[in-house]
């Protein structure tokens, strides 16, 4: 029993190894998502938690996967304009105010849409500058 | 001011040497504090030190119901200053007091008082508002609205920001989120930043503590 379990262990291990040996692609992605993890922590933890759990009734929270998916274009014109109006989130509503963040560059949304949209649950891949551009190109 | 600040401290330090001993540590008493000639229980009169309190207010809550001192009588409670539409720290603070009214539903020894400091928009609707999405009903978390001088003042004057904070920091008590831990005597007993993990942990700890000197 205690070498099946040393077995499993190690074994894990390797696969880990194996798996952290990433492709170019995937080392661009972390990159984003470590960076947007930071523009996360100083622009948004706040009132969407460290966890991305929200803020009770409030702060809707980024652990809707189908929403963060459905909502991928609008994500951009979300954090550069801010949000207001009801919107449903985990099946409850909300309808409060996101201010807006008029100066953020294209690359820092493109960091911080990285990391909520892999983060807590969600498994999106990569998104970058050009995509946030384009997005922003079609805000209503 | 420096002498204030001085004297403070070593009252603190001297609290604290006293309490390392004791089976039951007290937490210190902020603020200024003289000496004055009292009438004892038997009618003989001597001197005695008395601590600044927090001065008598009257607002409206999200009921926009009258609260006053009254309202916290026989209660500690941790009051602090924000706004419904704060968009930097006050969501963390109240994410941490909301965790801390959580923990303390079913003891009515604790309230919590929130004074807005935006005295042209957070009206009581809107502070009621707020208080719902906040997941806050009842008693136990009253949200105060009042005029913009008479809360200013009592911000400075009453909690004391200048004492605990350094007075070179810009905004003082409104932009440090204090959390103010005040005892059933109305004396301030504990600030702790509440966008500070470290200091609401601190804050979680002395409640308990602050409870049981009250406990007969
Ligand atoms: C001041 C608080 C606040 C800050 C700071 C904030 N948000 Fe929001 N956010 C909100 C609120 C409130 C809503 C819902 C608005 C509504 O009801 O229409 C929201 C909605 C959202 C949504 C859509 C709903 C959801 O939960 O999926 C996303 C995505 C989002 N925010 C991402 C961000 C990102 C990324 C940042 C940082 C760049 C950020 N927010 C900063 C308060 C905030």
């Amino acid at each position: 029993m205690r070498n099946l379990i040393l077995c499993s262990v190690i074994c894990a291990v390797f696969v880990l190894m194996i798996a952290s040996c990433q492709t170019a692609d995937n080392l661009e992605r972390d990159m984003y998502y470590t960076n947007g993890r930071d523009i996360y922590i100083k622009h948004c933890q706040n009132c969407h938690g460290a966890k991305g759990e929200g803020l009770a009734a409030l702060t809707p929270p980024l652990t809707d996967t189908v929403f963060l998916k459905a909502n991928k274009q609008k994500l951009a014109c979300i954090i550069k304009n801010g949000l207001k109006g009801e919107i449903v989130v985990h099946g409850k509503s909300f309808n409060d105010q996101m201010p807006p963040n008029g100066t953020m560059a294209d690359i820092d949304i493109a960091q911080v849409i990285v990391y909520i949209t892999n983060a807590n649950g969600n498994n999106q891949g990569m998104y970058t500058p050009a995509q946030v551009a384009a997005d922003l190109a079609a805000c209503r | 001011m420096v002498t204030l600040r001085y004297s403070i401290i070593s009252c603190i330090a001297g609290l604290l040497l006293l309490s390392s001993c004791k089976e039951s540590p007290k937490l210190p008493i902020f603020g200024e504090r003289e000496a004055k000639t009292v009438t004892r229980a038997d009618g003989t009169k001597g001197v005695d030190t008395v601590y600044q309190t927090i001065p008598a207010f009257s607002f409206l809550n999200q009921d926009s119901t009258p609260i006053t001192n009254a309202t916290f009588k026989d209660k500690i409670y941790i009051a602090d200053f924000f706004f419904t539409t704060c968009p930097s720290i006050c969501p963390i603070m109240h994410r941490n007091m909301k965790a801390i009214y959580d923990d303390y539903k079913d003891n009515p020894d604790l309230m919590f008082l929130s004074h807005t400091i935006d005295y042209k928009y957070d009206k009581p609707s809107v502070l009621k508002k707020y208080a719902e999405k906040l997941g806050v009903d009842g008693k136990k978390w009253e949200f105060a609205y009042g005029p913009k001088a008479e809360v200013y003042k009592l911000a400075e004057t009453g909690y004391l920001s200048t004492v605990i904070e350094d007075k070179t920091a810009a905004g003082g008590y409104v932009h440090q989120g204090y959390l103010i831990l005040v005892d059933k005597d109305r004396r301030i007993r504990g600030a702790y930043d509440g966008t500070n993990d470290e200091q609401v942990a601190q804050l979680k700890k002395d409640i308990p503590v602050l409870l049981a000197e009250y406990k007969k």
